[in-house]
């Protein structure tokens, strides 16, 4: 599903490297976690996959279903397949979260050349999902993510995924400023879309997301490379003894 | 004290071109007062501090600039509401293109045929706002309106309106010189909303005085677009009184030249006004002037200005605010913001938001800032497959959006928000 080549990215402004020839290949129907240290790359990675301004790829390659996404644009992207939840979504004042979610199913059938969906089926396919993940009919007439809580953010990025339906989602940081309960109902929410035919790449500082969405590859990620692959073991390791030790045994 | 001569030649020039209605009736008093008052203060030069963002040159040249082009629209902006229309025509009343002035709790009159009629209240109103509003600043083309409008309406409530009047301007002639005074009077309780739209003249001036008396209600919704050639000035004057409430709406895109005043005086204790605009400028011919004046003489009254503008490919965009607080007046609420989205490097805004207070218990705010569209808001739009041009224009609505909510009825706000949105796919680039 996603194929990542000897990935080398640096930050434009800076021209920092971050990323120093990363590979990675995330199958169909999987869940692969990255874990790492602050500063270790993995933020700049979703960037890099989704393709926000401000990275630049120097070298290497990232297909996604055999389609180099690199060169493509951010809407391109999303079309193809790729979904990124924002580990800060953002507040849009004067949209509302329907129209927006409407327009972005829409913009991205338009793209794959599928029929738009109309307002009816739409109203009810938003409907069935915001209830599975708790969000009420007032938080979909506001504005988009305006006054909502941490929780309520992040359970609306799972309602985009949902209506977007990706064949790779990306969650950079999901369970940051979540407390249990909302952790647990963020997770149901993705754990409900694991399918054969869709991968996830869960990124996150911290085990305890893991055990809500069980992971069945973990990476560590450290200097911008991935330095070790292991199973679900591996995350309790790094919630155990931290990261120095592997990126001491990689070195 | 003698004006300056270019003032004073320009001034002599104008007022060569225009002549008041030969029977003037009741207007003839108050018409000569603001030509005396034009004559005194002189028509507006680049050199006055008040226009010293915006070239008043096009407004007081002897002939009006020629309009090109003279749009034709199907489905004109509140086609779909149930309204009493008032249409004028180059600045001349059309009755036949009108709807009958006939609306309980209202009476409608034009002005051009109210003159020999004894109308008590437009009499003792006609010009009287306008003349109070030139202190402490003057505005010499609001007088020069009362003192040659050919036409207007005046228009009093007396009841809940049931529908809205939407008084209609159509631009035929290239080179039209419309001057245009509405009168209107929201007695006690009343309940009024005026829209407006439509060009109006190859060059326009236009005054409204508004007088709302204490538990009045006057609501004003303007759409100022298609004439891409509009030079137009316009004035709102308006006294508010007691637990009484204004508010004011203007969309405008396209023209040339557009300087949209709106002095407001509120005089009873507990009033409301609002006044807010929204504004898409596309181009370095696009120049557009808010000027808001509002003075606080009473208690515990609580005023908004809220204006936004979107300014692209080198266009330009001007805002003079104020609020003056006057001895007395505590417990006042004020509000101003004003705000631009410049969508380029080419175009500017230029701004003098103001604040003068002379009552120690208020609280008043105000704020201006000038920007670019947020990068990390359009990439998470973008990232979720929404084009880049259509995630602009979410930005560019999501921006005027404070300005939108100011309009208080939801009908008419998606009817401005639908037109918005056709424009912007129009102009995108």
């Amino acid at each position: 599903m996603l194929e990542i080549k000897n990935l080398r990215a640096s930050l434009e402004e800076e021209g920092k490297e971050i990323l120093k020839g990363l590979n990675l290949t995330v199958e169909a129907g999987k869940v692969h976690a990255i874990m790492g240290p602050n500063g270790s790359g993995k933020s700049t990675l979703s960037y890099v996959l989704s393709g926000r301004d401000g990275y630049e790829v120097t070298e290497g390659a990232a297909e996604l279903d055999g389609q180099d996404i690199l060169e493509m644009e951010p809407e391109e992207r999303a079309a193809a397949g790729l979904f990124l939840a924002f580990q800060y979504p953002v507040e849009i004042p004067g949209v509302g979260n329907m129209t927006f979610l409407r327009t972005a199913v829409n913009a991205q059938r338009k793209a794959r050349g599928e029929a738009e969906m109309d307002a009816a089926t739409f109203l009810k396919v938003v409907r069935e999902k915001a209830k599975e993940l708790k969000i009420d009919a007032e938080m979909l007439k506001r504005p988009v993510n305006m006054g909502f809580s941490g929780g309520e953010k992040k359970r609306n990025e799972i309602l985009q995924m949902a209506m977007l339906e990706p064949k790779l989602c990306i969650l950079d940081e999901t369970d940051s400023g979540l407390d249990v309960d909302a952790m647990k109902l963020v997770a149901d929410g993705v754990n409900a879309m694991r399918s054969p035919d869709r991968a996830f790449l869960v990124i996150t500082h911290y085990q305890r997301l893991l055990d809500h969405i069980v992971p069945d590859v973990v990476h560590i990620l450290a200097n911008g490379r991935i330095i070790k692959t292991g199973g679900p073991e591996l995350a309790l390791e790094v919630e155990k003894n931290g990261y120095a030790d592997l990126i001491e045994e990689a070195a | 004290m003698a004006l300056p001569q270019a003032k004073l030649t320009a001034t002599q020039e104008r007022l060569a071109g225009l002549a008041m209605p030969e029977a003037a009736g009741w207007s003839a008093l108050p018409r000569a007062a603001a030509l005396a008052r034009v004559q005194a203060m002189g028509l507006p030069g680049r050199r006055d501090e008040y226009w010293r963002f915006t070239n008043p040159g096009d407004l007081i040249a002897p002939d009006p600039h020629p309009s090109r082009h003279h749009p034709t629209q199907k489905t004109p902006v509140f086609h779909e509401m149930d309204r009493v229309r008032l249409v004028f025509v180059d600045g001349v009343f059309d009755a036949a293109a009108s709807d009958d002035p006939v609306l309980a709790g209202v009476e409608i009159t034009r002005l051009a045929e109210a003159q020999d009629q004894n109308i008590h209240w437009a009499a003792d109103l006609y010009g009287t706002l306008e003349a109070h509003g030139h202190e402490p600043v003057e505005r010499p083309l609001a007088a020069l309106n009362t003192a040659f409008a050919t036409d207007g309406v005046l228009i009093r409530a007396t009841a809940r309106a049931a529908k809205p009047v939407n008084l209609i301007y159509l631009n035929k002639s290239d080179c039209s010189d419309a001057i245009l005074h509405h009168v209107i009077k929201v007695e006690p309780g009343a309940d009024l909303t005026i829209l407006e739209n439509g060009p109006a003249a190859a060059r326009f001036n236009k005054v409204m005085e508004v007088d709302i008396a204490d538990g009045g209600t006057f609501h004003h919704v303007r759409s100022q677009g298609r004439d891409h050639d509009r030079r137009a000035v316009t004035h709102m004057f308006a006294r508010l009184g007691r637990e009484s409430v204004f508010k004011s709406f203007t969309l405008t895109v396209n023209g040339v030249l557009t300087r949209n005043e709106c002095v407001i005086e509120l005089m009873g204790d507990h009033g409301v006004a609002h006044v807010a605009g929204a504004c898409l400028g596309d181009g370095p011919d696009f120049h557009h002037d808010d000027t808001v004046f509002i003075t606080h003489d009473a208690e515990q009254c609580e005023s908004r200005q809220v204006f936004k503008k979107v300014l692209k490919n080198g266009a330009t965009g001007v805002f003079q605010g104020k609020i003056l607080v006057q001895p007395g007046a505590q417990k006042t609420d004020g509000y101003q913001i004003s705000q631009s989205l410049l969508l380029d490097e080419d175009s500017q805004f230029l701004v003098k938001p103001e604040l003068e207070i002379y009552a120690d218990d208020v609280a008043c705010s105000h704020g201006s800032t000038c920007g670019a569209i947020d990068e990390t808001a359009l990439f998470y739009l973008r990232s979720r497959g929404v084009p880049r041009a259509e995630a602009v224009d979410l930005m560019v609505l999501s921006f005027l959006a404070e300005a939108i909510e100011e309009i208080e009825a939801e009908e008419i706000r998606e009817e401005i928000v639908t037109r918005l949105s056709r424009w912007l796919s129009r102009h995108r680039g």
